[in-house]
């Protein structure tokens, strides 16, 4: 974060683990949390539901129709909504933001697959894979590039929307946002953006890291 | 050995594929499906490792009904050889050839060993082991997917036009290695091709289809050739029928002159109009005319014995002398087939 002014990083010092609830490390692990569950957790949903889609195709339409629609409510009136089932919890932030990961994850997941070039498809029939072989060593290797880039976005999003919740009070690290707007006081707004920004590129570059060593193919092919 | 006993494919939509089909692939033979477009070749294959099913009759392999079987078990004792390849993207040539092992089960040590001996095998280096498929040529790819085909050593092979999509050079020298390859292998091979040359070249037997999926006849190519079942038979074999045939008469009856060749440099001499010159090696140099010393013509030249008379005739038509020169196997000139020779053997061809 380069030279900021001395009276930020004593900010920093004196926040970072003040032993209550509030305190930097805190928000940045809850911060993390946050948005960690809901990617994985819509990858493990996109998942099944992306290959029900292709193996009943008159389900994709509706599918993504329903969350296309959930995609589009804004998050904060998503969150209200919640309260009154989940209460004042980050699982009150968390749901929305599987579903957000699940409208972009399930597309992802579905061309991935469809992008399998039919002539690869029928041979692994004609070798003699059975149908859960051929999807874990053939289609989803294939697959991987498109769902990985889903990934990505959904990375970055996540992190970023996770901050919303501070508005009810479970923001990670947005809890930093809502305190500087009781007291104006700059140093938690930049430390907040900081961390932010700083786990989105952290995310994203392990991402980055993954694809390549998930499919090295696809470097040799750029490389030509 | 593979038997077709009426097999009848009628697709949801109505649509008749295959009609009663009964046919058998004998064992270390190759046998060629062939037909117009749409005529059932490739639902017929497809029904033997069971990727379709028919709707009746039985396919029976070496006796036992294909239908007794799990399909993917069934599938990896049966080659299989696509158009396109069809190899993953996403794995090293030597993975892509190492398939079937795998899928069986092989350690990678032994699967990848194996690989590496086909890749030789199908004439690839076995450097090319380390590359992706998209990293070698349309021809590279086909061999791969002959060799990924045979890795498990299965005795049948089935194969849909594998060659219809290289060029013409590519696709002789793949139909020439392929019959190197059977000469060593006998596997069992059912081959599916529009393309009736090919079906000549490689078939022992050769199945013509009509669309409709019915069977207009099934022979061996030279039987083929001469007497063709009916009209629509005769129509796909083509107007250049005739010629054809002439690959299945031996050049081992014509009769040769062996007073036509003079020295290279020597002098023309008596009074024939053209001279075949030879090299110290007793080779062809080309051919002299009467009159005009050092001018030397293109020679062709056709494998005594081992050519057929269409070579032979081919050779007559590339000299200037309209004579063929016939020569052993180290390309030394054993004689002169005149056209005169030619002639009567042309004769004995059509009435013997
Ligand atoms: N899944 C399907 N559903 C309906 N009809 C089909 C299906 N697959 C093939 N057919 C039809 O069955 C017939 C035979 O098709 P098939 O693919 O076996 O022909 P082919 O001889 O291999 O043709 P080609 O030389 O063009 O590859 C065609 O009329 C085709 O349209
Ligand atoms: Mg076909």
């Amino acid at each position: 974060m380069g030279d900021g002014p001395p009276s930020l990083w004593e900010w920093i010092a004196r926040n970072w683990d003040t032993g209550r609830a509030g305190s930097i490390r805190d928000l940045l692990s809850d911060h993390l949390l946050m948005s960690l569950v809901p990617i994985v957790a819509g990858l493990a949903l996109a998942l099944p539901l992306g290959l029900a889609c292709i193996r009943w195709r008159w389900l994709y339409q509706p599918t993504a129709a329903v969350f296309n629609v959930l995609y589009a409510l804004p998050s904060l009136p998503l969150f209200m909504l919640l309260i009154s089932v989940t209460g004042l919890s980050p699982v009150t932030v968390i749901i929305p933001l599987i579903f957000y990961a699940m409208a972009v994850l399930i597309p992802a997941v579905v061309d991935g697959i469809r992008a399998v070039p039919e002539h690869v498809r029928q041979s692994a029939v004609a070798m003699g894979f059975t149908p859960l072989r051929r999807l874990v060593q053939v289609e989803l290797p294939i697959a991987a590039p498109v769902v990985i880039a889903g990934l990505r976005v959904v990375a970055v999003s996540s992190i970023s929307l996770v901050s919303v919740g501070a508005l009810i009070g479970q923001g990670g690290l947005g809890m930093l946002f809502t305190r500087a707007y009781q007291n104006p006081f700059l140093p938690p707004v930049v430390v907040g953006i900081g961390l932010i920004v700083l786990l989105a590129l952290v995310a994203d570059g392990l991402l980055v890291l993954a694809q390549r060593l998930l499919t090295p193919w696809e470097r040799a092919r750029r490389a030509t | 050995m593979i038997t077709f006993d009426a097999v009848t494919k009628r697709y949801p939509d109505g649509t008749v594929a295959v009609d009663r089909l009964g046919l058998e692939a004998r064992t270390g033979e190759i046998t060629v499906l062939v037909g117009p477009s749409g005529c059932g070749k490739t639902t017929s294959l497809r029904m033997i490792n069971r990727m379709i099913d028919p709707s009746e009759g039985r396919i029976l392999l070496d006796g036992a009904p294909v239908d007794t079987v799990d399909p993917p078990v069934l599938r990896r004792g049966i080659g299989y050889v696509i158009q396109q390849a069809g190899l993953f993207p996403h794995r090293k040539v030597v993975d892509n050839v190492a398939t079937v092992p795998y899928l069986l089960g092989w350690n990678r040590k032994r699967a990848r060993g194996r690989a590496m001996e086909l890749l030789e095998r199908v004439g690839l280096d076995p450097a090319m082991g380390e590359r992706y498929p998209f990293q070698l040529s349309g021809g590279q790819q086909q061999r791969v997917g002959v060799a990924r085909a045979l890795a498990a050593d299965p005795p049948v092979l089935l194969m849909d036009e594998p060659f219809s999509a290289v060029d013409p050079v590519v696709r002789t020298n793949l139909q020439d290695e392929l019959i190197r390859l059977q000469a060593e292998l006998n596997k069992t091979i059912v081959f599916v091709t529009h393309d009736i040359d090919e079906a000549i070249k490689l078939g022992d037997r050769v199945a013509v289809l009509r669309v409709g999926g019915k069977l207009a006849q099934v022979a061996d190519p030279k039987t083929l050739l001469t007497e063709p079942a009916d009209d629509f038979v005769r129509e796909f074999l083509g107007r250049d029928r005739g010629i054809r045939r002439l690959q299945f008469v031996s050049t081992g009856g014509l009769r040769l002159r062996t007073d036509l060749t003079v020295r290279e440099g020597a002098d023309g001499r008596g009074d024939e109009p053209w001279l075949l010159a030879l090299t110290a090696e007793g080779r062809a140099a080309g051919w002299l005319a009467r009159g005009r010393p050092g001018e030397l013509g293109p020679a062709g030249t056709f494998r005594h014995g081992r050519d057929s008379m269409r070579a032979a005739l081919d050779a007559a038509l590339l000299s200037p002398s309209g004579h063929a020169v016939a020569v052993d196997e180290q390309d030394k000139v054993v004689g002169v087939a005149t056209r005169q020779a030619l002639d009567e053997a042309l004769t004995e061809a059509v009435h013997g």
